[in-house]
């Protein structure tokens, strides 16, 4: 049997797992044990579109290169889902292991030569020792993480810890976890040889990172940024986003002796009304966002076209999966890049921002309000279901309390009162960002009538086509304002190294990252480039320019990204090769690899700039 | 355009008590054809704020898309306009009313707006109570697109073209009570005596006030043979009461014996003062209501008049417990729980 070397801090993990069976606490406490232990860890849930009975898998990769994306080939399996275990068998790695509830034997079918069995009789145990038919279901997953700790010198005052804060006020359930805990380990110390040859030790490369979901910081973004509306229709995997707008409300905005709430929140009859709540909360000066995943995206265009061109604000976050249709719903991708830059009939570009990672869900979600009231037009915020569902070690949220809300170009009742008249639509600064006021500022300087049809300078309406394109010419003007305000793309290097470049954004750049680490290896360097949104500045521009081949890597099938290049920066399609990833999957290092690789001259004296 | 409104108004026009004439309330001139139904709603509209001393700029008005929705130009020009999408004014003026609660909405659709493409959100912003005056201007037909039938469109009415139309109509009053509307009443644009003080009622409900007001086409829905022309509407319009608004508080002896005058006092002391018409009505018993407009729709009667009010009712904001503020008026010290409260929020993810 082929062994694995000896890899400390150096593993995936796979539970197998049947969702609605309390599995996924259980789960997170083995990857919080070790988050806790000061060694970068990522976990991805793998779940089904269902509320109960349908396999669900949690992948937990440790890294002590700090390395946070997904990595093929599992080390080990957790397996307590029999529905699912031919798969479960052929997923492990030559060499790892095969951790299963032995109360039944393993039938034949499901033995491999190649790996090693660890047979944990989880049922049996929990019918011993416990009465209640859910207890001796939930037992059962915090007996394996024990016997995992045991297995992989996972430290247990670390669990029992992470056990102590989760029942903070119901502390009687602490015993009976504590106890399921030592079952685990007890068996593995009776039974096996342990550690196993993959095991993690203390180390302190954490730092004061912090490890939380994407879509609780777009949440906690929206509260700092003084958002007021949400409106929202329920929709995977964005409805985490309210919803934990809605708790952070709960605990910030709402006063603890009225109930009365600095706050309102609106679960819409579906995302036309979600937007359309938006754009009219906004067009009246309060701050307000919907969050929604792509077939959202699709109802709300009519609706955004009418934000682009009446210039109303509006945030907007969409939190990617894999389309199109319904298609995977519980599955990530970046596939609606085209759609949200170009949403709505008309000429229309909207300005998107790509984060990657928590923080700077936090972070840009703040900046969206800024931008969109700055700019008076829609903001998208491109996260997706690995960023926004999954836990993710991060560096810490920050936020300076100079920071000011920048709400644009808004005149008052006394800058009113000084204008000899009102134009909403002239271009007073140069920049293609005309004035708005909001309803109710003067009795008599200020109104106007907001509208999708066309419109002259002091909005009222008009079919002349000159007035026309003067005011799509000025939305052109804006677009190029809109440029020079948006967060910069992050350039890995000073100045170009190579003749080949990589580009990428939102998650991919963890996998991007780390197999830029292994083309080194290979002796091929790369120059890599980041985006951070849309529309492109000049630095991408030049990147591209500089470069002989510019690798854009991306989680769809079409190149969304590597399109959007093209059109908007006329980058030369011949030079910009796709890297993709369209599976549903994350994206992972030795897939950029393979497909980067096969392309790039390996000499080292080759690929000089 | 080449029409202009004349500026100049007699100086001994009557003024309110802000001191503002009618004329301060008009807005552009209108460019529906001569005659329309919708221009004289716009007129009543404009009355009423002025009998109301309504501050312009202290309303919104919102639309959709038809001939319906062009008329927030109409009236009303130091009031800011949102002449949103087709079908989705309601929710525009959601999100409008939660940012700012201190402004009256004025919604303005029609009848292929609200009943057919728009209908999801009506039925919605019913539902939330939401605290605005939401006037359907109701042809039964598409004038924009020239006069194709809609969806209130009454089974066996013929129009312009000599088509009957095969479909049941929607009743929206109907709907409106079955769904909760809060206040529900129906009208004909060529009845102002009616109409006024029930957009003045519907300003000061403090929920969702639905105006269904039967607004003919004078080109393309009034012919012989449409149930929505001029000569069909007066034939058959039957009040529930005659109406007046009084709208402040005032002691006033209400009769009861006599089973036709009731007073609906609304929640700011002012109140509604009822002569009613109908038989077994009670404009505070939706299933009365809902009787009543049935009743008189079996005799092809159509029942004008406020229909059902809920005079106590409890809006969006209500229910939401949003803060008495204005959303919109908060600032960042009232928002923004700040970079100490962060450093709390970081440690618990660790």
């Amino acid at each position: 049997m082929p062994a694995i070397k000896n890899k400390v801090n150096d593993f995936v993990v796979r539970f197998a797992n049947v969702n609605g069976t309390g599995s996924a606490s259980a789960n997170f406490l083995f990857t919080k044990a070790i988050f806790r232990m000061g060694i970068p860890v990522t976990p991805k849930n793998i779940f089904p579109s269902n509320i109960q009975g349908l396999p669900t898998w949690y992948e937990v990769r440790v890294s002590e290169k700090g390395y946070l994306g997904r990595r093929e080939g599992i080390d080990l399996v957790v397996a307590v889902n029999p529905q699912s275990f031919a798969g479960d068998v052929a997923s492990v790695r030559p060499g790892g292991y095969f951790l299963y509830d032995s109360s039944k034997n393993l039938h034949s079918e499901f033995i491999r030569p190649d790996i090693n069995y660890l047979g944990i009789p989880l049922m049996e145990m929990c019918n011993n020792a416990y009465t209640d038919a859910r207890q001796r279901q939930l037992f059962k997953n915090i007996v394996y993480v024990g016997a995992l700790s045991a297995l992989l010198d996972i430290e247990l005052k670390e669990i029992v810890g992470l056990l102590g804060e989760q029942f903070k006020g119901k502390e009687k359930l602490i015993a009976p976890n504590v106890k399921a805990l030592e079952m685990g380990v007890d068996y593995v110390k009776k039974n096996f040889t342990f550690p196993l040859d993959i095991r993690v030790e203390r180390r302190d490369l954490l730092g004061d990172q912090i490890m939380i979901d994407g879509n609780s910081a777009c949440g906690l973004g929206a509260i700092y940024a003084g958002a007021t509306v949400a409106a929202w229709y329920p929709i995977t995997p964005s409805t985490s986003v309210v919803e934990a707008f809605g708790n952070y409300a709960d605990e910030f905005r709402t006063d603890k002796i009225t109930g009365k709430r600095n706050v309102a929140i609106v679960q819409a009859e579906d995302e036309l009304a979600a937007i359309g709540m938006v754009i009219g909360a906004n067009w009246n000066g309060a701050r307000s966002f919907t969050a929604t995943s792509g077939p959202g995206v699709s109802l709300m265009n009519e609706f955004l076209g009418l934000a682009y061109f009446a210039e109303v604000p509006a945030v907007l976050i969409d939190v990617q999966r894999t389309g199109p249709s319904t298609g995977m719903p519980t599955r990530t991708q970046q596939s609606d890049v085209m759609e949200a830059a170009y949403a709505s009939h008309g000429d229309t570009k909207h300005v998107l921002l790509f984060p990657s990672t928590p923080k700077e869900c936090f972070e840009m979600t703040a900046d969206s309000f800024d931008l969109a009231e700055e700019l008076q037009t829609p903001v998208i915020l491109m996260t997706d279901l690995d960023l926004g569902m999954n836990d993710h070690v991060s560096p810490p949220f920050e936020w300076n309390d100079k920071r000011t809300y920048k709400r644009g170009k808004v005149l008052n009742a006394e800058q009113l009162e000084k204008i000899e008249r009102f134009g909403r639509y002239l271009d007073v600064d140069g920049d293609g960002i005309p004035y708005r006021t909001y309803p109710g500022t003067h009795p008599s300087k200020g109104s106007f009538f907001t509208r999708g049809t066309s419109r002259d300078e002091y909005a009222t309406y008009t079919e002349d086509s000159g007035a026309y394109q003067r005011n799509v010419d000025r939305l052109l003007k804006k677009w190029e304002t809109a440029k020079t305000m948006v967060p910069a793309p992050q350039l890995y290097q000073q100045k170009s190294l190579s003749e080949y470049g990589i580009l990428f954004f939102g998650t991919s750049t963890y996998a991007a990252e780390e197999a830029m680490d292994l083309l080194r290896e290979q002796k091929v360097s790369v120059d890599a480039i980041r985006i951070k949104s849309f529309p492109f500045n000049k630095t991408v521009s030049d990147f591209i320019q500089s470069h002989k081949k510019v690798f854009v890597i991306e989680q769809n099938r079409d190149a969304q990204l590597r399109s959007l290049l093209m059109i908007e920066l006329n980058a030369d399609p011949n030079k910009l090769i796709p890297v993709l990833n369209y599976d549903g999957m994350p994206i992972t290092a030795d897939n950029i690899l393979k497909q980067v690789s096969k392309q790039v001259s390996h000499s080292p004296e080759l690929n000089k700039a | 355009m080449t029409y202009v409104r004349p500026k100049f108004r007699h100086p001994e026009l009557p003024k309110n008590k802000l001191g503002y004439s009618v004329a301060y309330y008009e807005g552009a001139l209108s460019t529906l054809c001569a005659g329309c139904g919708h221009d004289s709603i716009s007129a009543g509209i404009i009355q009423a704020c002025y009998e109301m001393n309504i501050e312009p700029h202290k309303l919104a008005k919102l639309s959709g898309i038809g001939c319906s929705s062009k008329t927030p130009a109409y009236f009303l020009s130091n009031s800011h306009g949102f002449n949103s999408v087709h079908g989705r004014m309601p929710s525009v003026a959601t999100g409008a009313n939660l940012a700012n609660r201190d402004l009256i909405y004025f919604g303005v659709s029609g009848d292929g707006d609200t009943a057919s493409i728009g209908m999801g959100q009506f039925v919605h912003v019913i539902r939330r109570n939401l605290n605005m005056v939401y006037i359907v201007m109701n042809n039964g037909c598409y004038g924009l697109t020239k006069g194709q039938d809609s969806a209130t469109a009454d089974e066996g009415s013929k129009n312009k073209s000599g088509n009957v139309n095969l479909f049941q109509s929607i009743d929206l009053s109907s709907l409106a009570i079955e769904l909760g509307a809060s206040f529900v009443a129906q009208s004909f644009s060529g009845d102002k005596t009616q109409l006024v003080p029930l957009i003045m009622a519907a300003m000061k409900h403090p929920g969702f006030a639905f105006i269904n007001v039967i607004s003919p086409c004078v080109t393309f829905n009034n012919n012989v043979g449409s149930t929505k022309s001029y000569d069909y509407v007066r034939e058959h319009v039957e009040a529930t009461a005659t109406m007046d608004f009084v709208p402040e508080m005032k002691e006033i002896s209400v009769d009861y014996s006599k089973g036709t005058r009731k007073e609906v006092k609304m929640h700011d002391g002012s109140s509604i003062q009822l002569r009613k018409l109908a038989q077994d009505w009670d404009p505070m018993d939706c299933l009365s209501a809902i009787n009543a407009v049935q009743k008189a729709k079996a005799k092809n009667e159509i029942l004008t008049g406020l229909l059902y009010i809920q005079p106590d009712s409890q809006d969006l904001h209500h229910l939401i417990q949003t803060s008495d503020r204005p959303l919109n008026s908060l600032t960042k010290e009232d928002l923004c729980p700040g970079a100490e409260m962060l450093k709390g929020i970081n440690a618990e993810q660790r």
